[in-house]
């Protein structure tokens, strides 16, 4: 027996500390699990009896580690009545990562007796449940799923918009028809190429062979080049597809022509082939984009929540944002993002206002004070009275806003159209100068004369040309992704190779956007005991807390007291009130006593994020001129820039002054790279000439973004500049590479001693040239910055 | 020429068959979800039903 062959696949991992549910690294100390969430994961997977996931796992390190609190959304709205008290569910579900994590995730559910079926798509993270009984069941299934680690979501519009991609699956299919034309086409025009002694009425047979596959798949699979010409001209613009299609249409004509007039060459292979390599160029670059569009798609559906509505009879129940009418009255817990304009009825409130002023303390409101949208609940749970449903609230205006914005982005010009536009004229006088001389001067029958004309017309065709963009975009795009930059629109990475400033917004985006605990003079014990406590409770300290020691026991028998803090026996956390301990509260503090010891201070603050100063620097090594726009205080502000070397910084500036900034930047002619994440961000995003924001940013932040830079900050930002230069440098080269060439074939072409073998080689070598070419955008020479 | 009026046809044909088995492909969405399905392929136990305590 080999030895090779008893390599057991049960050896344990090649770490011993590593997590035995998500493979995390384990802090020194910690059991064989990195939390509490991971060991409850690991026990229900054994007690199903599916421990194979293990074996089969290839997740990344810590994605399935399951979140301290599930996001509270009632899933059984989403469910739909089927036949015979049966449920289905759309679900997204993120964390989804091998194969081994949908055999899990199917085999788990289906292990509940009610499961008719569950099938999870890897690809497009799209969940489908069927279930017979209640729908409030669909509630259970999404905690199992939330207990082993994955995060859902209700399947939005959004996401179906961005897997469904109509478009993509009609480009598919056309590309399958050019593929066959190409291949059968070439089976008769080989036999031509090949055949001199071919008798005359052979040949003339083997051209309408040809024609009969060629004709139709002309008109079927370049629909897609015919439409996208016909709306640039009506637009009054000559783009790339125009050129494409009137390089394959007059070829087609052409050959038609030849082969009525038993021509001895017809170019129908080099039409068809054309079209199959544009197509397929095209599908990739389009499959490139639509796994980022996707990616976006999942980050936004997981911020989508419920509100708690108060009915009638004065119980609460939750409902989606959308069913919520202006003066109905919702409760705001501990922790939770406000998703609608309120008016606060009593008492007082403590909010986090960073996502739509930029203010990095919290602030208080009295009572009667409109709260706005976005902000985040930092105090107790409170009642409000909706001020506007989501419709007319200032989160939709918003959204409305940026759609107009978008628009004027969308006529940005590129490079290739650029190019095309004096590409195409010159080729047509050409063409037209060719057909012309040979006709009068040469003395050539006229449908002869279309021969050398015509060939000038595709051998400059965009072949190597109109691959040398696309081709470029996908393999960039593709590369950027798998290091956590998400490129959504098709013009983003042209935009960011030339962007020569950078705005950077301070609020979650140079800083985390959410508290940490500060180094303080409390001793670990303390802080083990107090994280212990912390656990209990969703407040956004309790939280940070938590997070700073997630090793720590969770405490038993804790009793939250809301607004105050918390109570196991004789230890106390909370606000300095609670405690008894006189003096306001500086800032973001939590208190903690334990009986017959003095009370230590634990203070929070927004930090900067580690690699903060080194990415400014290194966007200035870039050549990018660097400012600070944010809505904080004047010493908060200051604070940050002189931390991280910035010179120019401007703050209490409101959405209004920022996306001002961005205009008048525009107007002195700078092409500025806005960075935000917040909703206050979201006008000067949509406004500037490239935009980004991180993945943890507001869904109106995301959508006004061109790239998302998923993972933690900014770290891929200099690597996704440096790739977007690289990207466009080789599309330039593609683009000179194919214009040499032309000078080389088209004498040949007008001189009338091409064939269509001929045409087929030069067109053949041109764009495997440029694809190789494109290939290079790949290997960057920096290491991946970002991991999962 | 007798052989090219016969073997230009059938290869058309079976091409032709080709396209189609590929167009039916794509109706049934089996492009969509192409990693999930190359690992499903290797799940050799179907899924259980077991009354769970």
């Amino acid at each position: 027996m080999s030895l090779i062959g008893r390599v057991t696949p049960e050896a344990a991992p090649a770490s011993a500390a590593a997590c035995l549910h998500c493979g995390a690294v384990l802090p020194p100390g910690a059991g064989r699990f990195c939390c509490t969430g991971c060991e409850g994961a690991h026990a229900l997977v054994a007690g199903l009896g599916l421990d194979g996931f293990y074996r089969r796992r290839a997740a990344a390190d810590g994605a399935l580690r399951p979140a301290v609190e599930p996001a509270a959304v009632d899933f059984a709205g989403h469910a739909r009545p089927g036949r015979e008290g049966e449920h289905s569910l759309e679900l997204m579900i993120a964390g989804l990562a091998c194969g081994a994590c949908v055999w899990l995730v199917e085999q788990a559910l289906a292990a509940e007796p009610a499961m008719l079926r569950a099938r999870a798509s890897l690809a497009t993270r799209r969940l489908t449940l069927a279930w017979r009984g209640p729908a409030a069941r669909a509630n259970d299934f999404a905690a199992l799923l939330a207990r082993l680690g994955f995060r859902v979501a209700p399947w939005s519009p959004a996401c179906l918009s961005a897997t469904e991609d109509a478009e993509g699956r009609t480009l598919v299919r056309v590309l399958g028809i050019a593929g066959f034309g190409a291949m059968n086409v070439m089976l008769v025009s080989v036999a031509v190429w090949v055949g001199a002694d071919m008798g005359e009425a052979t040949r003339g047979l083997m051209h309408w062979l040809a024609a009969l596959i060629s004709l139709p798949v002309v008109l079927v699979a370049g629909m897609p080049f015919y439409r996208s010409a016909l709306a640039g001209l009506r637009g009054g613009r000559v783009n790339m597809d125009l050129a494409v299609s009137i390089g394959v249409l007059a070829t087609t004509a052409m050959s038609l022509s030849e082969t009525i007039r038993n021509g001895p060459f017809t170019f129908f292979d080099g039409a068809v082939s054309l079209l199959a390599l544009l197509l397929a160029g095209r599908v990739l670059d389009r499959a490139a984009r639509r796994r980022a569009r996707q990616a976006v798609a999942e980050l936004l559906a997981l911020q989508e929540g419920s509100v708690s509505l108060f009915g009638e009879d004065g119980g609460v129940s939750a409902v989606p944002v959308e069913s919520v009418r202006a003066g109905q009255r919702i409760l705001v817990a501990a922790g939770e993002r406000l998703r609608l304009d309120l008016l606060l009825e009593a008492g007082e409130a403590l909010l986090d206002t960073a996502a739509t002023t930029g203010e990095s303390l919290p602030r208080r409101f009295a009572a009667g004070a409109p709260l706005p949208a976005g902000a985040v609940n930092m105090g107790a749970g409170f009642t409000a009275r909706v001020a506007a449903a989501a419709a007319d609230g200032s989160l939709a205006a918003m959204a409305r806003l940026l759609e107009r914005a978008e628009g004027a982005r969308g006529r940005y010009v590129d490079l290739a159209d650029r190019v095309v536009r004096y590409f195409v004229p010159t080729v047509l006088a050409v063409a037209l100068a060719t057909f012309l001389g040979w006709w009068l001067w040469g003395g050539l029958h006229w449908q002869a004369a279309l021969v050398p004309a015509v060939a000038a017309l595709i051998v400059t065709c965009p072949c190597g040309f109109a691959i040398a963009i696309p081709a470029v975009q996908a393999v960039s795009v593709g590369a950027l992704f798998r290091r956590g930059v998400l490129v959504a629109s098709a013009t983003a990475l042209e935009r960011l190779a030339s962007a020569d400033h950078v705005v950077l917004d301070k609020t979650g985006t140079l800083t985390e956007g959410r508290p940490a605990l500060l180094p303080g003079d409390w001793t670990e014990a303390e802080l083990r005991a107090a994280a212990g406590l912390a656990q209990a409770s969703r407040h956004p300290l309790s939280r940070a807390l938590a997070a700073a020691c997630p090793e720590a026991p969770a405490a038993e028998g804790v009793e939250e007291l809301p607004g105050r803090g918390l109570r196991a026996g004789g230890r106390r956390l909370g606000s300095a009130a609670f405690l008894g301990i006189p003096g306001e509260d500086a800032g973001m503090t939590l208190w903690y006593a334990a009986p017959g010891q003095a009370p230590v201070a634990f203070r929070f603050a927004d930090r900067l994020r580690a690699d903060a100063t080194a990415i400014v620097a290194e966007l200035q090594a870039l050549g990018l001129s660097a400012e600070l726009l944010s809505g904080d205080a004047p010493n908060a502000v200051a604070a940050v820039a002189g931390q991280t070397g910035i010179t120019a910084w401007t703050a209490r500036a409101t959405p209004e002054a920022k996306a001002a900034r961005i205009e008048a930047l525009r107007a002195e002619g700078r092409r500025p790279l806005m960075v935000g994440d917040g909703i206050n961000d979201a006008a000067a995003l949509a406004l500037a000439h490239v935009a980004a924001c991180p993945g943890d940013a507001t869904d109106l932040a995301q959508t006004a973004a061109d790239l998302v830079l998923q993972g933690e900050g900014l770290a891929a930002l200099p690597a996704a500049i440096r790739s977007a230069r690289r990207a466009q440098r080789l599309a330039r080269q593609n683009i000179t590479f194919s214009l040499a060439y032309n000078l080389v074939a088209v004498p040949l072409a007008v001189a009338n001693i091409v064939t269509p073998l001929l045409a087929a080689l030069v067109m053949a070598s041109s764009s495997l040239v440029v694809t190789l070419n494109s290939l290079r955008a790949e290997s960057g020479k920096e290491s991946p910055r970002w991991t999962r | 020429m007798d052989a090219l009026m016969l073997l230009v046809p059938l290869s058309l044909l079976l091409a032709f068959l080709g396209l189609l088995f590929f167009l039916w492909t794509l109706r049934t969405r089996q492009y969509d979800d192409l990693e999930g399905t190359a690992s499903r392929i290797l799940f050799d136990d179907t899924p259980r039903k077991e009354p769970r305590p």
